[in-house]
């Protein structure tokens, strides 16, 4: 007998097997997406007028209205989190790719992932504790700083990571041209890892926008415009949660189309996010 | 140096060079670099054994020697980039001129010492800013200066006529070759005394090494060079003076005709001769 050419049976089936197992489990990832997606685009698209983006919610009882101040609510939310995540998580996080042998540092990294563990409603609870109790009422800057504490952690470890991603012949480059160490960050560390920072930091706005728990204790809600940043706010999620908990048909209905705008507004920053990655230049080996 | 110079066998590249010995004579200089009983340690492991040695300037020096010897190490310490490094230890004097060379603020040193690498490693930035970035880091020029000096800088290494239509392009799109040329243009920009060359052609074809030879004979006048080579070949083609380190320990160091032609250790010769372990 010639020696065979292709593998026994049992190796075909045990192949055929685990294709089809790992698959199905791909599938399903897919599959919940997908379905969350459509079940939004169906009941949430249907539901969207032009209202939804420029009218206060309508009092009880009454149809129609919109949601314009939970989308002005949470535009401001995520700009005081990112204005308090961002600079703490780059410079954190640049303090940690550069001086990362140092006992602080490890101690740092160890807090941070300890910190992007704490649930996010105990992360409500403490700004409630430090800010809003001062204040005496809720607001958004407590709602934002909520959120920004949020983003911390993740901002500070990717963008640890993308610094580190920088290779180490570019740091020797400049600094045998005599550029000191803080001249090498900032004129060549930075910039070479700066794409992947930027998509770090956005892909954090996204993950913390959909976030309801930590302002349920910090911004609360309003049913009228939050003038500037120390008044109660509606936002997003939060005027989501309480109108799909509500009896009320048109509610759920306006529920629906908050969610596909938030959806919507997560996957757009994704999608930028990605772009601006794929786009950057390729560094040296 | 011609091309059929360049593609001759070790034993005709020695000869041509060094075979009139009228000609070989090299008139004398001062030392560069002064090395006293210098020790370099890697944390416990000792890589670098009482090197005494001068670099001369103004001169080619080659240092060769098997992979570990410790030339990396050795190049690394003249501009203190083995400072970079942590749980390192050096002890022993070297002078730059004469100034101790561990009294210079390190940044100060790295400008008077340059340093190009084995790979190419060009910043993710444009041609121009490459060979402007010493330049601007060092503030040592105003901006409308600039362009001068980035032209000088790219002419000296000899890559001004391929590049001068596209300064504003990245340098990552230029080949291996082209991009080791810039690194050095690039260091020539702050005008070093020293240029340290660690094995600058490993990463480069013939014809890309070729043309980085003729650079160093040409740059010569300008400073004073130290190559890291695995070449013999290119020890013999440019180098002035050669130094053989092993094990950590610098064996000899002569002037090149004498250490190529008649070396005075039989550890160089069966180095050199590729007798060698
Ligand atoms: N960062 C480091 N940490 C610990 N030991 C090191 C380090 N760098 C080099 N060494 C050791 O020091 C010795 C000398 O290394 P060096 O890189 O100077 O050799 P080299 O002569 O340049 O070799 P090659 O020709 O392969 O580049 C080697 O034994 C090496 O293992
Ligand atoms: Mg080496």
């Amino acid at each position: 007998m010639t020696t065979a050419a292709y593998p026994p049976t049992s190796k075909k089936i045990a192949n055929a097997v685990m294709l089809s197992i790992t698959g199905i489990c791909a599938f399903l990832v897919v599959a919940v997406l997908l379905f969350i997606l459509g079940y939004l685009v169906v009941n949430g698209a249907k539901s969207l007028n032009w209202a939804f983006f420029t009218k206060l919610p309508a009092p009880v009882g009454e149809i129609g209205g919109g949601l314009a101040n939970a989308i002005v609510g949470s535009g401001k939310m995520l700009l005081i989190a990112a204005a308090l995540g961002v600079p703490v998580g780059l410079l954190g996080g640049v303090h940690l790719a550069e001086f990362s042998g140092s006992a602080f540092a490890s101690i740092v990294r160890y807090t941070t992932d300890l910190l992007n563990g704490v649930p996010s409603i105990v992360m409500g609870i403490f700004v409630y504790t430090l800010v809003v109790v001062p204040m005496h009422h809720f607001s958004t800057l407590a709602g934002g700083i909520a959120l920004g504490i949020m983003m911390i952690p993740i901002a500070l470890r990717s963008t640890e990571e993308f610094l580190r991603g920088v290779p180490q012949a570019l740091r020797e480059g400049a600094m045998s041209l005599g550029a000191s160490k803080t001249q090498t960050i900032l004129t060549v560390i930075i910039p070479a890892a700066l794409p992947g920072i930027i998509t770090g930091i956005m892909l954090n706005l996204a993950r913390v926008a959909g976030e309801t728990a930590p302002l349920l204790f910090t911004a609360f809600s309003n049913q009228y415009w939050s003038p500037g940043f120390d008044q109660p706010s509606a936002s997003l999620p939060v005027v989501i949660f309480n109108y799909a908990i509500s009896p009320y048909e048109d509610w759920h209905r306006q529920a629906w189309a908050g969610g596909f705008v938030l959806l919507t507004a997560v996957l757009l920053i994704n999608i930028v996010a990605r772009l601006i990655l794929s786009r950057r230049t390729s560094l040296p080996r | 140096m011609s091309t059929a110079f360049k593609l001759g066998d070790f034993t005709k590249v020695r000869e041509e060079r060094f075979g009139d010995e009228q000609r070989a004579k090299e008139p004398a200089t001062f030392p560069q670099f002064t090395v006293k009983d210098l020790n370099f340690f890697y944390g416990d492991f000792q890589a670098l054994h009482n090197l005494d040695l001068e670099v001369p300037a103004e001169k080619v020096t080659a240092l060769i020697g098997p992979s570990g010897c410790g030339k990396s190490t050795f190049l690394r310490i003249l501009n203190r980039m083995s400072e970079t490094v942590p749980h390192t230890r050096v002890t022993g004097e070297v002078s730059l001129g004469d100034q101790d060379l561990f009294s210079f603020h390190p940044t100060v040193l790295r400008r008077r010492v340059g340093m190009v690498f084995q790979r190419p490693n060009p910043f993710p930035k444009s041609i121009f800013d490459n060979v402007a970035y010493g330049v601007r880091v060092n503030g040592m020029l105003p901006a409308s200066q600039m362009k001068e000096r980035v032209e000088q800088s790219l002419r000296r290494a000899a890559l001004w006529e391929e590049v001068k239509d596209k300064l504003h392009v990245s340098a990552l799109s230029l080949s291996g070759g082209q991009q080791q040329r810039l690194c050095i243009a690039r260091s020539l920009a702050v005008e070093p005394e020293v240029l340290l060359l660690d094995e600058p052609c490993s990463a480069l074809d013939p014809l890309a090494t070729a043309k980085i030879e003729d650079l160093v004979f040409e740059l010569k006048g300008l400073c004073t060079i130290v190559i890291v080579t695995h070449n013999m070949l290119q020890a013999a083609r440019v180098a002035d003076y050669v130094g053989f380190f092993l094990s950590g320990k610098l064996i000899e160091f002569e002037g090149a005709r004498k250490m190529f032609m008649n070396p005075g250790k039989k550890q160089t010769e069966d180095y050199l001769t590729g007798r060698f372990g």
